[in-house]
């Protein structure tokens, strides 16, 4: 069984720790079970079960480190790939950015794990085909899906006393169902760490019912229009900021958050103060594991307050060169929503659009983080409060810097890619030209 | 690390550059490591064979199996820093079988007698399950058996038997040029995989392939503090199907561009690019904001490939056009209603495009796809009309082909192999014209060098390219660089604006080395050769924004 215990875990990790000679030594193991069922045409087409352990090792001599990896956990294998990275650490060059191991850390008790993920079996995802593919046959439309599903655990270990331990499971799904005249195309996804929230055939209805609304789109002139984005396709641009917050390229003047004359914008007002995003690692419908990639506990931590960039991202080695106190990654990012529903803000919108999500989406210029992607899977025309008529699928060129200037409103929080995120109501959102593509 | 982390490479813009915590798969080991050879043909045939008896046993009716070693080692550095260096193998089987009608796969790295009869097992296991959500048979287009065969890249210098301090000597050198000559940050890299592939399958084939691959590039910026400003310029190497030769930048390999720096054929000289790409970088800075409007575009093969790539690549792919990846990368318009009329204008008379597997050092080049089938080359697109797809075994058929086109892959044993492109290549033309000489015949152009930001929607009609370098064209001349520029097209409009081609003499690949389709996502490498080529009114926009 991939899931080790913490004990056994903890054994482990102990052993290897015991075998090395080099100054500095950490452990890691992570394993566990991936599912996946994929259909489309209406068919099954690939399924498959992965289970898979790794431990890693890194030794560090000086400011010289090196890593190993192997998938038997036998006494002997341990030792040999103990030696093995201890070879590879004395032979590399020395890396001056170097920030010695962490001592013993006080981690939260996770809850990533949930037991319904984790007694998924070939016969749950065939379950999950079936309740997407019959919908969708039975009203001559084609379903396209895909299921992926998570259970494992990881943990991680130091010659200086760390230990941690963690949990983990998730599932995630999405459907794109089409007419069968290929004029109409729909999607849903959702993703949980509790597969007894994933209720297959309600994600393929709505993805189903938004295939039927879309079909013969009309040609509407792009431009500047007010755009109500479901939370998927605010998710689509937003996370691009949230991940974008680096503190070592605001500093070293290349990033949207580099201050003209030198220094960041840390402190600044950047976006409309109904603005505030924060990581919780605890919160209920998006937990995070424990620690962040540099090993210290994650902690609650406000990005954006009021429209105030309020945190960056602090790596150990820039902070240290920086004289302030680390900032890990989060897991995940709560922006904080509103009361209103989608039908509330179509109902309050005199000419509008409203995305279902976006694709393609790539950077066009790094320095504005203007991005370009193209609307998909249901797009349809607002007009006086009410939903017209579907449309043809537009390029955007846009920058979520200003899209969180040009806030109308924001609506119910929803999960989305292990984020919590709004329907978004923007004004002046940019689309510069038609696509034919449904 | 999880399969995904790795997948995430392929979804990069091709021009971000790949943090160096992103790691290879499979387990990381000494880079002695990657010199030793694996099993001997003999004793992968044994173990091949154990698959085959056992799948047919259970009742297979057909099974191919792949004993896959694969070697990658990537070199990561920043200014004076190595930032990482990883070296990994992955070792295994993957076995995949027709029962009952319908495919089933299984993948096992437990290389032995018992371990692989057991995966055989399963996967019959597999198939026999889902034989009851199959409405029609799997039916193969057939293949020789080729008997006992080997094919290896035909490298001159085995790039993982190279010293690892030789290499990262030579990126540290690399980003001293940038930082002597005016870069303000610089990451260079090094990507080297050696696939050691043994396949055998029911048909009588046992076919053992090395297969080597290189890429180095780089990222270079420019920083300008006082004003707030930044721009970055990327290397202009290709990856390729080569040896460490690769980076011997001869003098035979440099082209020099109609913008007065060199391009390269078929060897790179790294230092000598990073030296332009600093000064290119600070040139940037203050470049001409474009104006926005219709321009002939003058398009390099570093740039023109990954056009090639989107929107001819992809929309391509018979799986594609089958509705096999409506979920995720898409469906296609190039519809078989399109294919089957013969009449279809892709684009101008002037378009000639052809897939293939065996262009000398390509990415694609190989003797044999993942099914067995002998690689080759056919047309896709014959005087601007659309000819053909690219299909597989179980495809052939749909578009009455007699047999696959050899374009079958999976990226590790432990993937299952499906429809991946091949090369997509421009011919060039045949008349003799160099860059210089299609420059001086555009009146307003602009003339667009290297990869830069992509997007296409899910059937590849509209598109918006962006590119590392971009010079206005006026009166036949180059009169000076531009920035904040991108163009707009459709497809099939922007193919049939084609106005002219430079000669064989031009010709040089564009690659792309994590190329990423299917769910779970499969990484693959592809070329695309052109020679520099002219549209003729193209929508220019102007990507600039105030925040």
């Amino acid at each position: 069984m991939a899931i080790l215990t913490k004990e056994e875990a903890k054994q482990i990790i102990d052993k290897v720790l015991s075998y090395a000679k080099a100054d500095e030594t950490a452990v890691s193991i992570s394993g566990g079970r991936t599912g996946n069922i994929r259909y489309a045409r209406n068919t099954v087409n690939t399924s498959g079960e992965t289970n898979e352990i790794t431990l890693n090792i890194t030794s560090v001599y000086g400011k010289r480190s090196g890593s190993a990896s192997v998938n038997e956990l036998d006494d002997e294998s341990l030792r040999r790939a103990v030696v093995r990275a201890e070879e590879i650490a004395q032979l590399a060059p020395e890396n001056p950015e170097y920030m010695p191991m962490l001592g013993p850390q006080q981690y939260i008790e996770s809850k990533t794990f949930v037991e319904s993920t984790n007694k998924i079996n070939p016969d749950y995802r065939a379950q999950v085909a079936h309740d997407s593919i019959k919908p969708s046959g039975e009203k001559n439309l084609t379903a396209a899906g895909y299921l992926e599903d998570f259970s494992g655990f990881s943990a991680m270990g130091n010659s200086k006393g760390m230990f941690g331990y963690n949990k983990s499971t998730s599932v995630d799904f999405s459907v794109t169902v089409r007419t069968a005249d290929g004029t109409g195309s729909g999607y849903s996804s959702r993703d949980f760490n509790d597969a007894s929230l994933l209720n297959s055939r309600e994600v393929t209805t709505l993805a189903m019912q938004k295939a039927q609304a879309s079909v013969n789109a009309q040609a509407i002139e792009p431009g500047k229009y007010t755009v109500i984005l479901e939370p998927t396709a605010a998710f689509d641009l937003m996370r691009l900021l949230t991940s974008g917050m680096d503190a070592r390229s605001a500093d070293e003047g290349r990033s949207f958050l580099s201050k003209k004359g030198g220094g960041t914008r840390l402190g600044e007002k950047l976006f409309d103060e109904r603005v505030n995003i924060y990581s919780d690692p605890t919160h209920p419908e998006i937990p995070s594991a424990p620690w962040t990639n540099e090993g210290f506990p994650r902690e609650k931590t406000t990005w954006v307050e009021k429209g105030v960039v309020k945190n960056m991202f602090y790596s150990r080695y820039w902070a240290s060169k920086q004289g302030v106190t680390p900032v890990g990654r989060p897991g995940g990012v709560i922006i904080e929503g509103g009361d209103q529903s989608i039908a509330d803000m179509i109902k309050s919108t005199e000419r509008g659009v409203l995305v279902t999500r976006f694709w393609y989406i790539r950077a066009v210029d790094p320095q504005t983080l203007l991005y370009t992607g193209l609307t998909r899977d249901g797009t349809f025309y607002i007009e006086d409060g009410q939903i017209k008529f579907p449309v043809k699928n537009f390029r955007f060129n846009e920058s979520p810097i200003i899209m969180l200037n040009n806030i109308e409103a924001l609506g119910k929080l929803q999960r989305v890619g292990g984020n919590m995120i709004p329907a978004m109501k923007i004004r002046d959102f940019t689309f510069t030209s038609l696509s034919d593509a449904v | 690390m999880k399969r995904r982390d790795f997948i995430h490479l392929s979804g990069l813009g091709l021009g971000a550059m790949i943090t160096p915590g992103v790691l290879a798969m499979g387990n990381t080991v000494t880079a002695e490591q990657l010199t030793i050879p694996g099993l001997e043909n003999a004793a992968k045939k044994n173990l091949a064979d154990v698959a085959l008896n056992a799948a047919k046993a259970k009742g297979a009716s057909y099974t191919d199996v792949r004993i896959g070693r694969y070697l990658q080692q990537f070199l990561f550095t920043r200014e004076k820093n190595v930032e990482n260096i990883t070296n990994a193998e992955s070792f295994g089987v993957g076995i995949r079988v027709i029962a009952d009608g319908t495919w089933g796969f299984a993948a096992t790295s437990d290389v032995t007698p018992d371990g692989i009869k057991a995966c055989a097992e399963t996967a019959v296991a597999i198939a026999k399950a889902n034989a009851r959500l199959q409405s029609e048979p799997v039916v193969l287009a057939p293949v020789p058996g080729y008997g006992e065969v080997t094919w290896n890249t035909p490298i001159q210098k085995n790039a993982l038997a190279v010293p690892v301090k030789e290499k990262i000597d030579l990126l540290l050198s690399v980003n001293n040029a940038a930082l002597d000559n005016g870069a303000a940050f610089v990451n260079s890299n090094l990507f080297m995989i050696n696939e050691q592939k043994y396949f055998a399958s029911t048909d009588g084939s046992y076919i053992d392939q090395d297969i080597h691959r290189i890429w180095p590039t780089f990222n270079v910026t420019a920083v300008n503090k006082a004003e707030g400003n930044f721009r970055s310029r990327q290397a202009l190497s290709a990856p390729m199907g080569m040896g460490y030769e690769y980076m011997d930048g001869l003098a035979k390999d440099k082209l020099a561009n109609p913008a007065g720096f060199n391009s390269y054929k078929n060897s790179y000289d790294m230092v000598e690019d990073a030296v332009a790409a600093a000064k290119h970088s600070k040139e940037k800075l203050t470049a001409k904001s474009v104006l926005p409007g219709k321009y002939d575009l003058v398009l390099d093969p570093d740039h023109l490939g990954l056009t090639i790539h989107e929107s001819v690549g992809h929309p391509l792919e018979l799986d594609r056009v089958l509705g096999y990846e409506a979920n995720y990368a898409g469906t296609s318009f190039a519809t078989l209603d399109k294919w089957k009329a013969g009449d279809f204008k892709y684009g101008s008379d002037k378009v000639n495009i052809v897939a293939d597997k065996t262009q000398p050092l390509s990415l694609g080049n190989t003797g044999y796809d993942d099914e067995g089938v002998k690689c080759k080359e056919w047309d896709l697109i014959k005087n601007g009309v659309l000819v053909n797809y690219q299909a597989i075994r179980d495809q052939a058929k749909i578009i009455n082909e007699s047999e696959s086109h050899g374009c079958c892959f999976a990226d590790n044993w432990s993937s299952v192999q499906f429809q991946r492109m091949p090369n997509v290549s421009l011919k060039p033309g045949t008349e003799k014209l160099s860059a210089a000489d299609m420059v001086k015949g555009v009146e307003k152009g602009v003339y667009i060098i290297g990869r830069g930001s992509y997007s296409i929607d899910q059937q590849r009609y509209n598109f918006q390219f962006g590119g590392q370098l971009f010079y206005e064209i006026k009166n036949g001349e180059i009169v000076g660089m531009l920035e904040d520029v991108a163009y707009q097209s459709n497809t099939q409009e922007f193919w049939n604006s084609c106005a002219q081609i430079c000669d064989k003499d031009d010709y040089r690949f564009f690659g792309s080395f994590f190329d990423g389709k299917g769910q779970p996502s499969q990484s693959s490498a592809v070329s695309h050769g052109s020679s520099t080529t002219r549209f003729d009114g193209v929508n220019v926009i102007n990507t600039g924004r105030k925040i």
